[in-house]
């Protein structure tokens, strides 16, 4: 094994970052991390691309548009391991509320009929990544390795899984960690 | 105890009975009949509310002055059938048309297997479709015929017994299981019980003689016998014709277990889809009562015992003896934790003994026959005979009766089946077996079954089947644990996909880890049983999917991609290049 530092790149798809502010909740052992990892593409360090050859990626978020799908593919690609990472990517979580509707009626409400709104029109930009029809979690598009379950799950976590992978174990989370109540 | 027998010995008071006629008068529930009824009945409104979701025969919005379920078994269903009637209808399924007069849409077996394709029509069981048929109901529909008028003979339901065994071909005289009982006395009677060996027929096979003893002994202020007439498994369907030729040996059975365990009230639920016995069980019930065999000094001895029916509307959960008591208290059919088992704490948490319509048969026949009479047939372990309900694929569906330890090559003889690739034994919850295991034999010891016989010959599909089988279980799960509720509806999408072509290995590794999660987790048989056709295929017949697996891709995403932006185009009318994913 050579000894370079170990690859991690996260994205926030559908999701509200939290899991992200989560993940640096991580405080001051982000210190002793960094020792072991270095990051590629990330919100943390706006990197815009993947290192072809990444060991880990963390996914927070589901699948709601387009873009999202670009990214997700992006990161299946150039990560060995793919975390999805809290309730959205998981199950779709907040954003798949949605999905008691059709996105005609979640377009009409939030451009059309809301109110407040100024000049109604539904955006149609070429800029603007098209909306999938349902909001969907990761698993369903690409092969997801594991889940870090928790709306957002916490630091401790986050922290137990790299620690895990770094050293060469299959990641498990303690009870403790899992029991939200 | 308030009666669920109205006057004239029709369905009453009970909810699920009000609910029947509420949706026969105006084809829904309306809300102000949702207030009327908990009013009436002393129930909270919230609990009429969750009834009336709960089982399938209720609707919130109008149903089609004629309402057609066709059936989805796929020994009884026929859903091309159903397709070409919509589409000569034109009916969406599952919709109600425009002009309100028909609807139409699949249902779980209706336990026609013999002789189906087969449909349920305003409640009224229609056997034995064509493509004629077919024409003819849609014309009686655009025609307005109620359904009352519609020639009786479409409606006829025959017996189809092509063998007798021990308890079909042993002449009952009606009244001399309970008289022999009377004259034993409860403890030499469940004696005798006991020793004939005799063991549930629902399916899991506890001794019934146990079961009634741990009743009988069990304190409570008044205790209850309960026939479970729910028969829902699909495939099954050897209760019906112990309802409609053999009731007085049924009720018998019911009167001498409420002999023993000390109870003077019994009822038998039976399966909304079979409605249709309902009027001759109540005359049965009469002449009962006539000969002195029901009601008050029973053959002019101290005892007191009553029958009543509750008839079901559509929930095969309901034949889960726990959900089933549920159901009878008027509530939704959620399993309940056991233990405690229904025979401490049953109907209205007193002590319940709840045997399957063939246990209790079996019971009054003991009672004149005797124990040993009983024991000296079958196999070691399981005593007497079976009564199956054989279909699919063979010359001749129908009612088998074989002692137990018979193997399944003789019963595939018998029925006239051939070039046969699979044989689901005991109905979906039981298990699938491959041509090398047809010497196996029924039993508790090696094959367990409640009845169900479903043959598969070569040129069918059986991926197809599986896939049946596991939209019925997603279908029918009750929703209360997440194992099962999620876990179902996952292993059903697993199936569509692998079906359409787009699985890949990882999706059968997923299955089978979902399926063995399922199987731990749930809290019912339900759930616990759900995954067998897919684990028992995926060890029996693994090229059934292997050969539609995608093997040049790892992984293929669960929906079609491009496809799931196509609203969105619409929508903004776009479609240039980064309107679309490949
Ligand atoms: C999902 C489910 C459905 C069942 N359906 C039936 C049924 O339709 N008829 C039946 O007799 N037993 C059914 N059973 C079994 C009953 O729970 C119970 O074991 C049986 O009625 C006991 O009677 P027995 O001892 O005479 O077999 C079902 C069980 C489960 C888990
Ligand atoms: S899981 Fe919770 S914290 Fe994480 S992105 Fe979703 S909503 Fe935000
Ligand atoms: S296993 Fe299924 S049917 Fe049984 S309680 Fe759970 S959800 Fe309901």
């Amino acid at each position: 094994m050579s000894t370079r530092k170990i690859r991690v790149a996260t994205t926030s798809l559908a999701g509200c970052f939290g899991c992200h502010m989560s993940f640096l909740d991580i405080d001051e052992r982000i210190v002793g991390l960094i020792e072991h990892v270095e990051f590629s593409r990330s919100p943390i360090n706006d990197i815009k691309h993947c290192h072809p050859d990444c060991d880990i990626g963390l996914i927070e978020g589901g699948l709601c548009n387009a873009e999202n799908v670009h990214v997700l593919k992006e990161f299946r690609e150039s990560c060995k391991i793919i975390i999805a990472v809290g309730a959205c990517a998981i199950n779709g979580g907040v954003p798949a509320m949605r999905n008691h509707f059709t996105l005609k009626e979640c377009l009409e409400e939030a451009y059309l009929d809301g109110i407040g709104v100024e000049n109604p029109m539904i955006p149609n930009d070429v800029e603007l990544p098209l909306l999938l029809s349902k909001v969907h979690p990761i698993h369903e598009v690409v092969h997801v390795d594991y889940y870090l379950p928790g709306c957002p799950p916490p630091a401790d976590a986050f922290m137990k899984v790299l620690t895990d992978l770094l050293e060469g174990k299959e990641p498990s989370l303690p009870k403790e960690i899992l029991h939200f109540d | 105890m308030e009666s669920h027998n109205g006057p004239t010995g029709q369905t009453g008071a009970h909810l699920l009975h009000r609910l029947f006629e509420v949706q026969q008068q105006y084809m829904h529930i309306p809300k102000q009949s949702i207030l009327e009824l908990a009013g009436e009945l002393r129930l909270p409104v919230s609990q009429v509310e969750s009834v009336v979701d709960f089982y399938s025969f209720f609707h919130r919005t109008p149903r089609g002055r004629f309402d057609l379920l066709f059936s989805n078994c796929t020994s009884c269903g026929d859903t091309a059938m159903m397709r070409s009637l919509c589409k000569r209808l034109n009916v969406t399924p599952g919709e109600t048309r425009a002009d309100g007069l028909v609807s139409i849409n699949e249902t779980s077996c209706i336990g026609m297997c013999d002789q189906g394709p087969a449909l349920l029509v305003n409640s009224r069981t229609l056997t034995g479709l064509t493509a004629i048929r077919l024409e003819q109901i849609a014309a009686q529909i655009e025609a307005g015929v109620p359904v009352p008028e519609w020639p009786v003979e479409w409606f006829r339901v025959q017996d189809n017994v092509r063998k007798n065994g021990l308890l079909l071909g042993t002449a009952f005289e009606t009244g001399s299981g309970l008289r022999a009982a009377l004259e034993k006395g409860p403890e030499a009677m469940l004696a005798e019980v006991t020793q004939s060996g005799l063991r549930g027929r629902g399916g899991a096979g506890f001794s019934t003689g146990m079961k009634w003893k741990f009743c009988r002994e069990a304190k409570g202020d008044a205790h209850y016998v309960v026939c479970n007439a729910d028969e829902g498994e699909p495939g099954t369907f050897k209760d019906r014709i112990l309802l409609s030729s053999h009731a007085h040996a049924v009720f018998e059975g019911m009167s001498i277990c409420g002999h023993i365990i000390g109870a003077s009230k019994g009822y038998l639920y039976l399966r909304g889809e079979y409605r249709y016995l309902l009027n001759d069980l109540h005359a049965v019930l009469k002449r009962r009562h006539k000969a002195r065999l029901l009601g008050k000094h029973i053959l002019g001895q101290a005892f007191d015992f009553d029958i009543e029916i509750i008839v079901g509307a559509g929930a095969y959960i309901c034949g889960e003896e726990s959900a089933l008591i549920e159901s009878m208290e008027q509530k939704r059919g959620i399993p309940r934790v056991r233990p405690p088992f229904p025979v401490t704490k049953g109907y209205l948490d007193q002590p319940t003994v709840v045997n399957n319509v063939e246990t209790l048969a079996a019971a009054a026949l003991i009672a004149v026959h005797g124990g040993a009479w009983f024991s000296g047939h079958g196999s070691e372990k399981s005593a007497g005979s079976k009564v199956l309900s054989i279909s699919g694929d063979c010359t001749t569906p129908g009612v088998y009766e074989y002692p137990f330890g018979v193997s399944i090559q003789r019963i595939l003889d018998d029925c006239g089946a051939e070039d046969v690739q699979a044989v689901q034994v005991g109905g979906p919850s039981g298990t699938l077996i491959a041509p090398d295991e047809f010497e196996r034999k029924l039993g508790f010891e090696d094959l367990a079954t409640g009845g169900s016989f479903m043959i598969y010959s070569k040129d069918r599909d059986l991926l197809k089947v599986i896939s049946n089988f596991t939209h019925f279980f997603a279908h029918e799960s009750c929703g209360f644990c997440t194992p099962c509720r999620v876990g179902t509806t996952l292993l059903k999408n697993g199936l569509d996909k692998i079906a359409s072509g787009h699985g890949t290995k990882s999706d059968v590794d997923e299955m089978y880890r979902m399926a063995t999660m399922v199987k731990r987790r749930s809290h019912c048989g339900l759930g616990q049983t759900a995954p067998n056709p897919l684990l028992d295929a995926l060890k029996r017949f693994p090229e059934v999917f292997e050969q539609r697996l995608v093997h040049d891709s790892e992984f293929e995403p669960h929906f079609d991609l491009d496809a799931a932006l196509e609203e969105a185009r619409q929508i903004s009318h776009r479609d240039d290049a980064e309107a679309h994913l490949a």
